[in-house]
Protein backbone atom coordinates (compact mmCIF):
# COMPACT_ATOMS: atom_id res chain seq x y z
CA UNK A 1 0.00 0.00 0.00
CA UNK A 2 3.20 2.30 0.80
CA UNK A 3 4.71 2.37 -2.56
CA UNK A 4 1.13 2.78 -4.31
CA UNK A 5 0.82 6.18 -2.83
CA UNK A 6 4.07 6.56 -3.35
CA UNK A 7 4.01 5.85 -6.71
CA UNK A 8 1.54 8.62 -7.38
CA UNK A 9 4.36 10.85 -5.58
CA UNK A 10 2.55 11.55 -1.99
CA UNK A 11 5.46 10.64 0.44
CA UNK A 12 4.34 8.19 3.23
CA UNK A 13 5.52 7.78 6.70
CA UNK A 14 5.27 3.81 7.37
CA UNK A 15 4.59 3.55 11.12
CA UNK A 16 4.53 -0.76 11.87
CA UNK A 17 6.24 -2.85 14.32
CA UNK A 18 7.40 -5.34 12.20
CA UNK A 19 10.00 -3.22 10.45
CA UNK A 20 11.45 -6.21 8.42
CA UNK A 21 8.52 -6.98 6.96
CA UNK A 22 7.76 -3.16 6.01
CA UNK A 23 12.12 -3.20 4.53
CA UNK A 24 10.53 -6.46 2.26
CA UNK A 25 8.46 -4.79 0.58
CA UNK A 26 9.86 -1.27 -0.17
CA UNK A 27 8.56 1.51 1.93
CA UNK A 28 10.92 4.01 2.07
CA UNK A 29 10.36 6.45 5.49
CA UNK A 30 9.83 3.30 8.12
CA UNK A 31 8.81 4.59 11.76
CA UNK A 32 9.11 1.62 13.78
CA UNK A 33 6.56 1.51 16.82
CA UNK A 34 5.49 -0.46 19.95
CA UNK A 35 3.84 -3.52 19.14
CA UNK A 36 1.25 -5.45 16.74
CA UNK A 37 -2.11 -4.59 18.63
CA UNK A 38 -0.93 -0.98 19.93
CA UNK A 39 1.52 0.49 16.97
CA UNK A 40 0.99 3.88 18.83
CA UNK A 41 -0.05 3.42 22.31
CA UNK A 42 0.88 1.24 25.32
CA UNK A 43 -1.72 0.26 27.67
CA UNK A 44 0.96 -0.46 30.40
CA UNK A 45 1.90 3.23 30.96
CA UNK A 46 -0.83 5.34 32.57
CA UNK A 47 -3.09 7.60 30.04
CA UNK A 48 -0.57 10.74 30.07
CA UNK A 49 2.38 8.72 29.38
CA UNK A 50 0.89 7.03 26.63
CA UNK A 51 -0.21 10.33 25.18
CA UNK A 52 3.31 11.65 25.39
CA UNK A 53 4.47 8.27 23.57
CA UNK A 54 2.21 8.81 20.89
CA UNK A 55 3.21 12.31 20.60
CA UNK A 56 6.53 10.90 20.51
CA UNK A 57 6.01 9.10 17.46
CA UNK A 58 4.05 11.04 15.34
CA UNK A 59 6.45 13.50 15.78
CA UNK A 60 9.23 11.00 14.22
CA UNK A 61 6.74 10.14 11.23
CA UNK A 62 6.65 13.94 10.56
CA UNK A 63 10.11 13.95 10.56
CA UNK A 64 10.37 11.08 8.50
CA UNK A 65 8.01 12.74 6.11
CA UNK A 66 10.58 16.34 6.40
CA UNK A 67 13.10 14.60 5.83
CA UNK A 68 14.57 13.95 1.80
CA UNK A 69 15.71 10.23 1.43
CA UNK A 70 17.62 8.71 -1.48
CA UNK A 71 17.04 5.41 -0.59
CA UNK A 72 15.00 3.15 2.55
CA UNK A 73 15.35 4.78 5.73
CA UNK A 74 14.60 3.66 9.47
CA UNK A 75 13.86 6.45 11.54
CA UNK B 1 14.42 -43.79 -2.96
CA UNK B 2 12.57 -43.05 0.19
CA UNK B 3 10.55 -39.93 0.68
CA UNK B 4 9.05 -38.55 3.44
CA UNK B 5 6.12 -36.11 2.94
CA UNK B 6 5.27 -32.97 5.85
CA UNK B 7 1.42 -32.02 5.58
CA UNK B 8 0.03 -29.86 8.22
CA UNK B 9 -3.48 -31.16 10.20
CA UNK B 10 -5.92 -30.45 7.33
CA UNK B 11 -3.92 -32.42 4.64
CA UNK B 12 -3.23 -35.07 7.23
CA UNK B 13 -7.07 -35.42 7.69
CA UNK B 14 -6.63 -34.60 11.39
CA UNK B 15 -8.96 -31.59 11.17
CA UNK B 16 -8.95 -27.72 10.41
CA UNK B 17 -8.77 -24.87 12.14
CA UNK B 18 -10.05 -26.36 15.48
CA UNK B 19 -6.95 -28.96 15.27
CA UNK B 20 -4.26 -25.81 14.80
CA UNK B 21 -2.51 -26.75 18.03
CA UNK B 22 -2.00 -30.79 16.89
CA UNK B 23 0.93 -31.39 17.88
CA UNK B 24 3.76 -33.46 15.50
CA UNK B 25 3.00 -37.06 14.74
CA UNK B 26 3.94 -39.52 11.73
CA UNK B 27 2.53 -42.31 10.16
CA UNK B 28 3.47 -44.73 7.75
CA UNK B 29 2.83 -44.42 3.97
CA UNK B 30 1.07 -41.52 2.48
CA UNK B 31 -1.94 -39.27 3.54
CA UNK B 32 -3.80 -36.55 1.79
CA UNK B 33 -2.10 -34.86 -1.30
CA UNK B 34 0.79 -37.97 -0.87
CA UNK B 35 -1.42 -40.44 -2.22
CA UNK B 36 -2.04 -38.57 -5.79
CA UNK B 37 2.50 -38.07 -5.35
CA UNK B 38 3.31 -41.52 -4.67
CA UNK B 39 0.87 -42.66 -7.97
CA UNK B 40 2.66 -40.13 -10.14
CA UNK B 41 6.13 -41.56 -9.18
CA UNK B 42 5.26 -44.83 -10.70
CA UNK B 43 7.46 -47.13 -8.18
CA UNK B 44 10.27 -44.91 -8.84
CA UNK B 45 10.00 -43.53 -5.68
CA UNK B 46 8.18 -44.27 -2.64
CA UNK B 47 6.67 -42.16 0.17
CA UNK B 48 7.58 -44.36 3.26
CA UNK B 49 6.03 -41.57 5.94
CA UNK B 50 4.53 -38.47 6.56
CA UNK B 51 5.01 -36.11 9.38
CA UNK B 52 2.54 -33.43 10.02
CA UNK B 53 1.81 -30.63 12.69
CA UNK B 54 -1.13 -28.12 13.60
CA UNK B 55 -0.24 -24.83 11.50
CA UNK B 56 -0.79 -22.68 14.91
CA UNK B 57 1.24 -25.03 16.66
CA UNK B 58 4.17 -25.35 14.36
CA UNK B 59 4.61 -21.80 14.53
CA UNK B 60 3.90 -20.75 18.12
CA UNK B 61 6.34 -23.64 19.31
CA UNK B 62 9.13 -23.34 16.31
CA UNK B 63 11.86 -24.74 18.28
CA UNK B 64 10.42 -27.78 20.15
CA UNK B 65 7.98 -28.55 16.92
CA UNK B 66 11.06 -28.23 14.44
CA UNK B 67 12.99 -30.64 16.80
CA UNK B 68 10.05 -32.94 16.77
CA UNK B 69 9.54 -32.83 13.36
CA UNK B 70 13.60 -33.32 12.58
CA UNK B 71 13.35 -36.33 14.36
CA UNK B 72 10.40 -37.89 12.92
CA UNK B 73 11.81 -37.11 9.50
CA UNK B 74 15.34 -38.55 9.97
CA UNK B 75 13.41 -42.26 11.53
CA UNK B 76 12.75 -42.94 8.39
CA UNK B 77 16.18 -42.35 6.55
CA UNK B 78 14.73 -40.25 3.43
CA UNK B 79 16.66 -39.60 0.78
CA UNK B 80 14.01 -36.95 -0.33
CA UNK B 81 11.82 -34.73 1.75
CA UNK B 82 8.57 -33.34 -0.05
CA UNK B 83 6.49 -30.16 1.76
CA UNK B 84 3.61 -29.22 1.31
CA UNK B 85 1.92 -27.89 -1.38
CA UNK B 86 1.61 -25.49 0.61
CA UNK B 87 -0.64 -22.78 -1.81
CA UNK B 88 -1.55 -19.45 -0.22
CA UNK B 89 -1.48 -20.43 2.89
CA UNK B 90 0.40 -18.11 5.57
CA UNK B 91 1.08 -20.51 8.33
CA UNK B 92 1.44 -23.43 6.22
CA UNK B 93 3.89 -21.77 3.91
CA UNK B 94 6.07 -21.10 7.23
CA UNK B 95 5.89 -24.40 8.30
CA UNK B 96 6.77 -25.85 5.19
CA UNK B 97 9.52 -23.85 4.51
CA UNK B 98 11.03 -24.27 8.16
CA UNK B 99 10.98 -28.11 7.43
CA UNK B 100 12.41 -27.63 4.19
CA UNK B 101 15.34 -25.67 6.24
CA UNK B 102 15.50 -28.45 8.52
CA UNK B 103 16.04 -31.30 6.33
CA UNK B 104 18.52 -29.10 4.00
CA UNK B 105 20.97 -27.94 7.07
CA UNK B 106 20.72 -31.19 9.19
CA UNK B 107 20.36 -34.07 6.58
CA UNK B 108 21.37 -32.35 3.63
CA UNK B 109 18.96 -33.78 0.99
CA UNK B 110 17.49 -32.10 -1.75
CA UNK B 111 13.70 -31.02 -0.42
CA UNK B 112 10.74 -30.46 -3.24
CA UNK B 113 7.63 -27.84 -2.01
CA UNK B 114 4.85 -26.35 -3.46
CA UNK B 115 3.82 -22.63 -2.87
CA UNK B 116 2.47 -19.63 -4.07
CA UNK B 117 4.14 -16.98 -5.44
CA UNK B 118 3.41 -14.32 -2.86
CA UNK B 119 3.30 -17.30 0.15
CA UNK B 120 5.75 -15.25 2.76
CA UNK B 121 7.18 -18.86 3.41
CA UNK B 122 8.98 -18.73 -0.31
CA UNK B 123 10.85 -15.25 0.36
CA UNK B 124 12.10 -16.68 3.35
CA UNK B 125 13.35 -20.38 2.87
CA UNK B 126 13.46 -20.26 -1.05
CA UNK B 127 16.99 -21.02 -0.77
CA UNK B 128 16.43 -24.41 1.21
CA UNK B 129 14.16 -26.48 -1.84
CA UNK B 130 13.03 -26.77 -5.01
CA UNK B 131 9.83 -24.75 -4.18
CA UNK B 132 7.42 -25.32 -7.76
CA UNK B 133 5.25 -22.35 -8.48
CA UNK B 134 1.30 -23.41 -7.49
CA UNK B 135 -1.75 -21.81 -7.86
CA UNK B 136 -3.14 -20.00 -4.22
CA UNK B 137 -5.50 -22.77 -3.11
CA UNK B 138 -6.57 -26.41 -3.15
CA UNK B 139 -8.44 -26.09 -6.03
CA UNK B 140 -4.97 -25.81 -7.97
CA UNK B 141 -3.73 -29.42 -6.54
CA UNK B 142 -4.38 -31.01 -9.71
CA UNK B 143 -1.96 -29.18 -11.58
CA UNK B 144 0.63 -28.81 -8.44
CA UNK B 145 1.14 -32.65 -8.09
CA UNK B 146 2.59 -33.44 -11.44
CA UNK B 147 4.58 -29.72 -11.33
CA UNK B 148 6.08 -30.97 -8.40
CA UNK B 149 6.56 -34.91 -9.59
CA UNK B 150 8.17 -33.72 -12.66
CA UNK B 151 11.10 -32.16 -10.02
CA UNK B 152 10.99 -34.86 -7.66
CA UNK B 153 11.96 -37.58 -10.64
CA UNK B 154 14.65 -35.56 -12.07
CA UNK B 155 16.10 -35.63 -8.62
CA UNK B 156 16.04 -39.15 -8.25
CA UNK B 157 17.04 -39.85 -11.72
CA UNK B 158 20.01 -38.35 -10.75
CA UNK B 159 19.11 -35.64 -13.35
CA UNK B 160 19.86 -31.68 -12.32
CA UNK B 161 16.92 -29.97 -11.36
CA UNK B 162 17.01 -26.46 -14.35
CA UNK B 163 13.55 -25.36 -14.31
CA UNK B 164 10.35 -25.50 -12.87
CA UNK B 165 11.10 -24.05 -9.62
CA UNK B 166 11.45 -20.97 -7.86
CA UNK B 167 14.76 -19.41 -8.60
CA UNK B 168 16.85 -20.34 -5.16
CA UNK B 169 19.30 -17.59 -5.08
CA UNK B 170 22.20 -19.28 -4.53
CA UNK B 171 25.28 -18.57 -6.66
CA UNK B 172 26.98 -21.73 -7.76
CA UNK B 173 30.89 -21.87 -9.27
CA UNK B 174 32.44 -23.52 -12.45
CA UNK B 175 35.31 -23.47 -14.19
CA UNK B 176 34.70 -21.80 -17.87
CA UNK B 177 36.95 -22.38 -20.89
CA UNK B 178 36.60 -19.01 -21.87
CA UNK B 179 37.85 -16.44 -19.66
CA UNK B 180 36.13 -13.31 -17.94
CA UNK B 181 36.90 -10.74 -19.78
CA UNK B 182 36.39 -12.65 -23.35
CA UNK B 183 32.56 -13.83 -22.15
CA UNK B 184 32.31 -10.10 -21.30
CA UNK B 185 32.86 -8.78 -25.06
CA UNK B 186 31.30 -11.45 -26.34
CA UNK B 187 27.86 -10.09 -24.59
CA UNK B 188 28.51 -6.67 -25.17
CA UNK B 189 29.01 -7.26 -29.01
CA UNK B 190 25.89 -9.14 -29.21
CA UNK B 191 24.13 -6.42 -27.32
CA UNK B 192 25.69 -4.03 -30.15
CA UNK B 193 24.33 -6.32 -33.10
CA UNK B 194 20.94 -6.50 -30.99
CA UNK B 195 21.25 -9.83 -31.01
CA UNK B 196 20.05 -12.30 -27.79
CA UNK B 197 22.60 -12.83 -24.84
CA UNK B 198 22.56 -14.48 -21.47
CA UNK B 199 23.88 -12.18 -18.62
CA UNK B 200 26.25 -14.18 -16.04
CA UNK B 201 24.42 -12.19 -13.44
CA UNK B 202 20.81 -11.73 -13.38
CA UNK B 203 20.28 -8.67 -11.30
CA UNK B 204 17.75 -9.00 -8.81
CA UNK B 205 14.12 -7.77 -9.63
CA UNK B 206 13.11 -5.45 -6.90
CA UNK B 207 9.91 -3.27 -7.38
CA UNK B 208 10.57 -0.67 -5.74
CA UNK B 209 9.71 3.26 -5.66
CA UNK B 210 11.73 6.59 -5.94
CA UNK B 211 11.30 8.09 -2.77
CA UNK B 212 9.19 11.25 -3.67
CA UNK B 213 9.92 14.20 -2.50
CA UNK B 214 10.32 15.09 0.94
CA UNK B 215 7.73 18.04 2.64
CA UNK B 216 9.42 21.25 2.51
CA UNK B 217 7.01 22.72 5.43
CA UNK B 218 4.67 20.68 7.41
CA UNK B 219 3.35 23.93 8.78
CA UNK B 220 1.29 24.31 5.27
CA UNK B 221 1.17 20.59 4.69
CA UNK B 222 -2.00 18.40 4.41
CA UNK B 223 -1.50 15.02 6.24
CA UNK B 224 -3.50 12.18 5.93
CA UNK B 225 -3.73 9.26 7.89
CA UNK B 226 -3.92 5.45 5.85
CA UNK B 227 -4.46 2.40 7.79
CA UNK B 228 -4.10 -1.36 7.13
CA UNK B 229 -4.76 -1.90 10.59
CA UNK B 230 -8.45 -2.23 10.40
CA UNK B 231 -9.35 0.98 12.21
CA UNK B 232 -12.87 1.79 11.26
CA UNK B 233 -16.28 3.71 12.89
CA UNK B 234 -17.47 1.82 15.84
CA UNK B 235 -20.25 -1.01 14.51
CA UNK B 236 -17.55 -1.21 11.12
CA UNK B 237 -20.42 0.13 8.58
CA UNK B 238 -18.56 -1.27 5.80
CA UNK B 239 -18.10 -4.94 7.34
CA UNK B 240 -14.47 -5.16 6.43
CA UNK B 241 -13.68 -8.26 6.36
CA UNK B 242 -11.27 -9.38 9.43
CA UNK B 243 -8.85 -11.44 6.81
CA UNK B 244 -8.45 -11.21 3.38
CA UNK B 245 -10.49 -7.63 2.86
CA UNK B 246 -12.10 -7.36 -0.27
CA UNK B 247 -12.71 -3.39 -0.10
CA UNK B 248 -11.48 -0.39 1.85
CA UNK B 249 -13.12 2.26 3.76
CA UNK B 250 -13.81 6.46 3.40
CA UNK B 251 -14.33 7.51 7.16
CA UNK B 252 -15.44 11.03 7.94
CA UNK B 253 -12.82 12.75 11.02
CA UNK B 254 -15.41 15.53 10.98
CA UNK B 255 -16.71 14.61 14.18
CA UNK B 256 -13.51 12.60 16.15
CA UNK B 257 -10.52 14.36 18.08
CA UNK B 258 -10.17 11.51 19.92
CA UNK B 259 -11.09 8.08 19.59
CA UNK B 260 -12.98 6.46 22.47
CA UNK B 261 -14.66 2.91 22.83
CA UNK B 262 -18.17 4.33 21.65
CA UNK B 263 -16.84 5.39 17.96
CA UNK B 264 -13.95 3.42 17.15
CA UNK B 265 -12.80 -0.33 16.70
CA UNK B 266 -10.54 -2.04 14.77
CA UNK B 267 -11.67 -4.52 12.29
CA UNK B 268 -8.55 -6.63 11.92
CA UNK B 269 -8.62 -10.36 12.50
CA UNK B 270 -5.19 -12.11 13.71
CA UNK B 271 -4.46 -9.85 16.78
CA UNK B 272 -6.04 -9.41 20.15
CA UNK B 273 -8.48 -6.29 19.39
CA UNK B 274 -8.86 -5.49 22.79
CA UNK B 275 -6.28 -2.46 22.98
CA UNK B 276 -7.37 -0.87 20.08
CA UNK B 277 -10.85 -1.30 20.88
CA UNK B 278 -10.73 0.47 24.06
CA UNK B 279 -8.67 3.71 22.49
CA UNK B 280 -8.36 3.39 18.36
CA UNK B 281 -5.54 6.45 18.59
CA UNK B 282 -3.94 2.97 19.10
CA UNK B 283 -3.63 2.39 15.65
CA UNK B 284 -4.66 5.21 14.40
CA UNK B 285 -3.52 8.90 15.57
CA UNK B 286 -6.03 11.38 15.29
CA UNK B 287 -6.07 12.63 19.09
CA UNK B 288 -2.11 13.94 18.05
CA UNK B 289 -2.28 14.81 14.94
CA UNK B 290 -5.22 16.90 15.76
CA UNK B 291 -3.72 18.82 18.63
CA UNK B 292 -0.32 19.57 16.64
CA UNK B 293 -2.80 20.99 13.70
CA UNK B 294 -4.48 23.16 16.55
CA UNK B 295 -0.61 24.05 17.40
CA UNK B 296 0.17 24.86 13.88
CA UNK B 297 2.97 22.47 13.85
CA UNK B 298 0.67 20.94 10.98
CA UNK B 299 -0.92 22.56 8.25
CA UNK B 300 -4.19 20.59 8.04
CA UNK B 301 -5.46 16.99 8.41
CA UNK B 302 -7.46 15.14 5.77
CA UNK B 303 -10.96 14.79 6.37
CA UNK B 304 -10.85 11.36 5.95
CA UNK B 305 -9.60 8.07 6.81
CA UNK B 306 -8.89 5.87 4.47
CA UNK B 307 -8.48 2.02 6.16
CA UNK B 308 -8.40 -1.89 4.99
CA UNK B 309 -7.23 -5.13 6.62
CA UNK B 310 -4.31 -6.33 6.38
CA UNK B 311 -4.41 -9.92 7.74
CA UNK B 312 -3.95 -12.37 4.70
CA UNK B 313 -5.03 -9.50 2.27
CA UNK B 314 -3.63 -10.47 -1.04
CA UNK B 315 -0.53 -8.36 -2.68
CA UNK B 316 -2.77 -7.61 -5.59
CA UNK B 317 -5.82 -6.53 -3.63
CA UNK B 318 -3.84 -4.64 -1.42
CA UNK B 319 -2.24 -2.88 -4.83
CA UNK B 320 -5.83 -1.94 -6.09
CA UNK B 321 -6.75 -0.52 -3.06
CA UNK B 322 -4.10 1.36 -2.65
CA UNK B 323 -3.37 2.99 -6.03
CA UNK B 324 -7.36 3.99 -5.94
CA UNK B 325 -7.17 5.49 -2.47
CA UNK B 326 -4.05 7.34 -3.76
CA UNK B 327 -6.39 8.95 -6.97
CA UNK B 328 -8.15 9.88 -4.41
CA UNK B 329 -5.65 11.62 -1.92
CA UNK B 330 -4.37 12.96 -5.35
CA UNK B 331 -7.32 14.68 -5.70
CA UNK B 332 -7.88 15.68 -2.72
CA UNK B 333 -4.88 17.71 -2.63
CA UNK B 334 -3.11 15.95 0.26
CA UNK B 335 0.87 16.01 0.10
CA UNK B 336 1.69 13.60 2.64
CA UNK B 337 0.55 10.02 4.72
CA UNK B 338 1.27 8.87 7.48
CA UNK B 339 0.44 4.84 7.14
CA UNK B 340 -0.11 2.48 10.24
CA UNK B 341 0.16 -1.34 10.08
CA UNK B 342 -0.34 -3.55 12.64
Amino acid sequence: MVKEIERAGIPVAHMCTVVPISVTVGANRIVPTVAIPYPLGDPNLPPGDEKELRHKLVRSALKALCTEVEEQTVF
Amino acid sequence: MRIVHYLNQFYAGVGGEDKADHPPEKRDGFAGPGMAINAALGGTGEIVGTVFCGDGYFNENLEEASEKVLAMIKSYAPDIVVVGPGFNAGRYGMACGMVAKLADENLHIPVVGGLYAENPGLEIYKRHAYFVPVGDSAASMRKAVPDMVAVIKKIIAREEVTEGFFEKGLRKNYFSPVRGSRRAVDMLLKKIAGEKFVTEYPMPVFDRVTPPAAVKDMRTARIALVSSGGPVPKGNPDRIESSSASKFGRYSLADITDFTPENGETAHGGYDPVYANLDLDRVLPVDVVKELVAAGEIGSLHDYWYATVGNGTSVANSKKFAADIALRLKEDNVSCVILTST
